[in-house]
């Protein structure tokens, strides 16, 4: 047997296949995006389209939104690589499973969150975001959607052996999630009061750590878990 | 220790075992809950701010204890399983689970109760109500997430997983919920100093608290007995056991 793959060869060839298969299915990308919008012109409609009301509740609707488009396409994560089979032959691959699903975890953020982040002062417009509110909007974003991909790939892991895992997803998931979506708001809702959200965003980042390095492990024996 | 400890993993053997706790359990909490709780309504003052309203921390407050308590023994079960495999561990958090939701829902509601007259709102959205709330979202998602698979091995092993994860969030959620908004008043009785409260009250609410816990302890002993029973059901001693009941 050859010598096997260094770790970064490994992560570098599945972050490539999961890129390349999810720009193969657009729709993919897309309709979490348009989920994104979709969920934020029905607050705007909904709550009334006052703008000092909408710029009040404009940090918390778009990160909610951002919440809901991201659990939306988690189920994709890993649904397709369990359904074919390819899920179990990267487990017993000799790479540790932590390297692979750090890549996975990646492509996923690449492919859905990024379009999201680059979207979001657009849609911060819409909402008559403050201006000053713009900055902290975007850093809290680039920090908080890889925390929401790394904690909902345990739930994906989880569920992704059963039949009807979506709605079970959001109930495991969206109780984890509250942390990320009180400090960003709050920092956001700081800037555009012109006081400092520093401590905000070095809380946020400190989270993103964490999950960086433990969720991984996590997702690990809970795709044991599921492929039994 | 270890050799002590090792006829317990035989289900036959954990399952009589409970089955001869369960008593002394009912037992305990009875004696218990009924001086405590009659020391409490009848006996103790009332509270010079509160009033009689204070009454109902004797319930709220153990179950408050008890609702995060058993999230953290479902964690260790969750741990044990994991990592030596134990398949009694299994059975215990599916035990935990349904309880320590129960206690959740108690909390909250004599929480509420007392809301109305004290604060003039049955709900405010306070760090400790709010961190509750999602305590028992984390308990319903363990109960939902045990009862979506259909192996029970394999769902137990997904549902030791989750409760680790909630576990290690339990703290960064609280203390972020916290920082968002804080109304409630602090901790009176589990600071190990002196509590800050008047031993008249004291008393009753430990007695209470222990009543409590001997309640939870009885009940998910049970809940373990049938979920052992429901595991093993071909094993012959299983079969037994159900034939005895039968004559």
């Amino acid at each position: 047997m050859n010598p096997a793959l260094s770790y970064r060869q490994a992560f570098n060839t599945i972050l490539k296949r999961d890129l390349k298969i999810a720009l193969r299915h657009r729709d993919d990308i897309v309709n979490p995006l348009l989920f994104f919008i979709i969920v934020i012109t029905l607050f705007a409609i909904s709550v009334g389209a006052m703008p000092n009301v909408l710029m009040t509740i404009a940090p918390g609707v778009i990160w909610v939104a951002a919440l809901l488009s991201t659990l939306l396409s988690l189920e994709r994560l890993f649904k397709n690589d369990y359904q074919d089979g390819s899920l179990e032959q990267l487990l017993l691959s000799p790479c540790p499973v932590f390297i692979l699903v750090l890549a996975k975890i990646v492509a996923h953020w690449l492919v859905t969150s990024l379009p999201l982040i680059l979207l979001a002062p657009l849609l911060a417009m819409m909402m008559n975001l403050h201006p000053d509110g713009y900055l902290a909007l975007f850093l809290t974003l680039l920090l908080g959607t890889p925390i929401l991909s790394l904690l909902g790939a345990i739930g994906v892991a989880l569920t992704v052996a059963l039949k009807k895992g979506g709605v079970l997803l959001s109930l495991l998931i969206l109780p984890l999630y509250i942390p990320v979506l009180i400090l960003a708001t709050a920092a956001v809702e700081a800037a555009t009061m012109n006081s400092p959200y520093q401590g905000h965003l070095a809380i946020i980042a400190a989270l993103f750590f964490a999950s960086l390095i433990t969720a991984p492990f996590a997702v690990g024996a809970a795709l044991k878990v599921s492929t039994n | 220790m270890w050799k002590w400890l090792h006829p317990y993993a035989n289900p036959e053997v954990a399952y009589q075992f409970t089955g001869k706790l369960i008593p002394w359990f009912n037992g305990i909490a009875f004696i218990l809950l009924s001086i405590g709780l009659f020391l409490g309504l009848a006996y103790s003052p009332a509270d010079y701010q509160q009033g009689e309203t204070v009454r109902i921390f004797y319930i709220h407050v153990p179950a408050a204890i008890l609702s995060m308590g058993l999230y953290f023994a479902m964690a260790i079960a969750g741990l044990s399983a994991l990592v030596w495999q134990l398949k009694l561990a299994h059975a215990a958090i599916a035990a935990i689970a349904p309880v320590g939701a129960a206690f959740t829902a108690i909390a909250l509601i004599t929480g509420a109760a007392w809301g109305k007259p004290m604060w003039g709102t049955w709900w405010i959205w306070d760090a400790r109500l709010t961190s509750e709330l999602i305590l028992l979202f984390l308990y319903f998602g363990v109960i939902a997430l045990g009862n979506a698979f259909e192996d029970k091995s394999q769902g137990a092993k997904a549902v030791s997983v989750l409760a680790l994860v909630g576990v290690v969030n339990l703290p960064i959620i609280h203390y972020s919920v916290e920082w968002w908004n804080t109304l409630h008043q602090g901790a009176t009785v589990t600071k190990f100093a002196a509590p800050s409260m008047a031993m008249s009250m004291y008393i009753p609410f430990v007695i209470c608290f222990f009543g409590c816990a001997f309640l939870a302890g009885s009940l998910i002993c049970k809940r373990f007995q049938g979920q052992v029973l429901a595991r093993n059901s071909l094993r012959p001693w299983v079969k037994q056991l159900a034939l005895a009941e039968d004559n």
